[in-house]
């Protein structure tokens, strides 16, 4: 039980990082109908910021805050100079740019940094809390959820209560109507593809230092989690790639526990087969648009 | 390079209904090339036959994977786990029995056989959404090898046990002889496949699902069999990888591999199969050229990486300004989409 309440604990906080990267999926999903399969390459370019400016400084916080800036503007730079050019008659188009992307992202990082494992420090220490004798949480998961929950309500809000969420939504709803009724269409894509990279770069910023470390390919599993998730939520819904995250990393955290490490990646694919097959429009999102 | 020139006479660019008529029966090119290739073994060092072999594996795999993508629209971000089951196979097979061709029939069945399974999935699935399932097939292959490490030895990967070759002919020879004799085989069949009906309904699928059902394809069968036949492909191409490297292990097999077969045919032409060549040339020559690029500079961090630079700019470019491949190149595109 001790174990259980444990992995539980453990599992949330993985969900949570998972959450956050399907979330920046799924924004741009919903904005160009794009699945953005260079959004792990580009989240390690934002930790590898992180990481000179942090050895450069001494200070994790400035380290954190580049990663974030440095997101940004890769969005804008990416959705400006190669992702508003793709030929949309296919939607193969948009994945093969992006993955191309993916190879330019890994061999830039690769000429400047090489192609070793780095260790990453984290801002908190990463040993649990005791409840009761029962080890729960650490500093660090709470610092995960903390962080992850403030970009969802900073999300939710922005989209909800603001002028320019609403305007991202209509852009992305209707873009002709839109741009008749004055929104600047492709200045909303940008944003868009401005804030879901900002989000990458953080959950990459949260996941890589409990992962094996940073390396020019350390999201590759991320992202097929991270995509599970957006999957099994619907790649339409916010609530949904939340809620996706968690069960990813429920999911994980109780197979790498009783079965062990490297089985875990089998299960996010038996997963994500048994959602794609069973219910392909997720749990939160009609199935039609498993056609697009 | 020069059999590159030699089949590209067969496929000009014409029209297509033009095209039908001149073109040649397939056995023609192919027993050119063939002839090609034994002379090439003969006048080349053995170092150059060994990229040449190389060229021969990579040209199994993406001439598959052309008929997949290229023909039927199915994008495979999976064919390099695909090429590792049939080369893990043939591993198995030779050290246990060591007879090399039922050892490439088992790494065939095998693949064939992973083939039915995800493309039963695949036939159901569109776009980014198969896209995403075969990225976690790609991306699986190392822990299944370590979660099965008493079969497959983790990351250590298996030896290869291999008959030297018959008489006095050299490895590199041998090996060359063998994977383009693979590959000439797989793209005659492959040729005499797609010329038929099933090429036919292939690209009705691919063009407009709606309108083949209404004349009477049936969609899932098409789709199914696409991704069999290539998985096929995929399967005899990672034999010959093991045949060529004599060990496999999970890295042998990584998720850019997956990543450079799709490049490969999109920079080589979608859905032509010397489009298929010119990307496998491509991929033996890109990483040379950019090695020897990286040993001038003096900086062992370029190595390896430069490829993946110039592989991902080439793949981005080629997508953003002709989505057909190299050979439908128009130039206004560019700026036509300009929001």
């Amino acid at each position: 039980m001790d174990r259980f309440l444990y992995l539980t604990f453990d599992g949330l906080s993985r969900g949570a990082v998972y959450a956050a990267f399907a979330l920046a999926l799924v924004l741009i999903w919903r904005a160009a109908r794009i699945v953005n399969f260079a959004q792990g390459a580009m989240a390690v370019a934002a930790v590898y910021v992180a990481y000179s400016v942090t050895n450069a400084t001494g200070s994790y916080w400035l380290g954190f805050v580049a990663a974030i800036v440095f997101g940004l503007l890769l969005g804008v730079v990416v959705e400006k100079t190669v992702m508003r050019f793709v030929d949309h008659s296919s939607p193969l188009n948009g994945v093969v740019v992006a993955l191309g992307l993916v190879l330019i992202v890994q061999g830039v990082l690769g000429i400047l940094y090489g192609n070793e494992y780095r260790p990453v420090e984290t801002p908190f220490r990463r040993d649990a809390f005791e409840v009761g004798g029962i080890a729960l949480l650490s500093r660090y998961d709470v610092f995960v959820f903390a962080a992850v929950g403030a970009v969802v309500v900073a999300l939710s809000l922005l989209f909800t209560r603001t002028a320019v969420g609403l305007r991202m939504r209509a852009a992305a709803f209707a873009p002709d109507v839109s741009r008749l009724l004055g929104v600047p269409v492709g200045g909303m894509l940008t944003l868009g593809w401005a804030l879901a990279a900002a989000v990458g770069s953080l959950a990459g910023m949260l996941v890589v230092p409990t992962e094996l470390g940073l390396h020019p390919t350390a999201m590759d599993v991320v992202f097929v989690s991270a995509f599970t998730a957006a999957v099994v939520g619907g790649l339409d819904s916010p609530i949904g790639a939340v809620t996706g995250g968690l069960i990813v990393g429920l999911l994980l955290s109780y197979v790498s526990g009783y079965l062990g490490a490297t089985v875990a990646p089998m299960a996010v694919l038996l997963l994500l087969v048994v959602v794609l097959l069973g219910k392909p429009g997720g749990l939160f999102s009609s199935s039609k648009a498993r056609l697009a | 390079m020069t059999d590159v020139k030699e089949e590209k006479q067969t496929a000009p660019a014409v029209p297509e209904i033009v095209r039908k008529r001149k073109r040649i029966w397939p056995v023609v090119p192919i027993l050119i090339g063939a002839l090609l290739i034994v002379i090439l073994t003969y006048t080349l060092p053995p170092f150059r036959n060994y990229q040449l072999a190389t060229v021969g594996a990579y040209f199994t795999v993406t001439a598959g994977l052309t008929v997949l993508t290229g023909l039927n629209g199915q994008l495979s971000l999976g064919h390099g786990a695909l090429m590792a089951t049939g080369a893990y196979t043939f591993a198995l097979s030779q050290n246990k029995w060591l007879n090399a061709p039922v050892s490439f029939v088992a790494a065939i069945l095998v693949t064939t056989l992973a083939g039915v399974v995800i493309g039963l999935a695949a036939a159901r699935l569109r776009g980014p959404y198969l896209a995403g399932l075969t990225l976690a097939v790609a991306v699986v292959v190392p822990s299944v090898t370590s979660t099965f490490d008493e079969t497959f030895n983790s990351d250590m990967g298996l030896s290869v046990a291999l008959d030297p070759p018959p008489g006095t002919i050299p490895m590199e020879r041998w090996q060359a002889w063998l994977c383009w004799a693979g590959a000439l085989v797989t793209a005659l069949l492959l040729a005499t496949l797609v010329r038929g009906r099933f090429g036919r309904d292939l690209r009705a699928v691919r063009d407009d699902e709606t309108a083949a059902r209404l004349a009477g394809v049936n969609i899932a069968r098409t789709q199914v069999l696409a991704f069999v036949v290539s998985a096929a492909c995929a399967g005899l191409a990672g034999a010959l990888f093991a045949v060529l490297a004599q060990s496999v292990s999970p890295g042998a097999f990584p998720l850019t591999l997956s990543l450079f077969l799709v490049m490969a045919i999109v920079i080589g032409g979608l859905g032509r199969l010397v489009g298929a060549l010119l990307g496998a040339v491509l991929l033996v020559a890109l990483p040379t050229l950019a090695q020897q690029a990286g040993e001038r500079s003096g900086s062992q961090h370029l190595e390896g990486n430069l490829a993946l630079v110039v592989f991902g700019v080439v793949l981005v470019v080629v997508m953003l300004a002709a989505p057909g491949g190299l050979a439908s190149i128009r130039f206004t595109t560019i700026f036509r989409r300009n929001r």
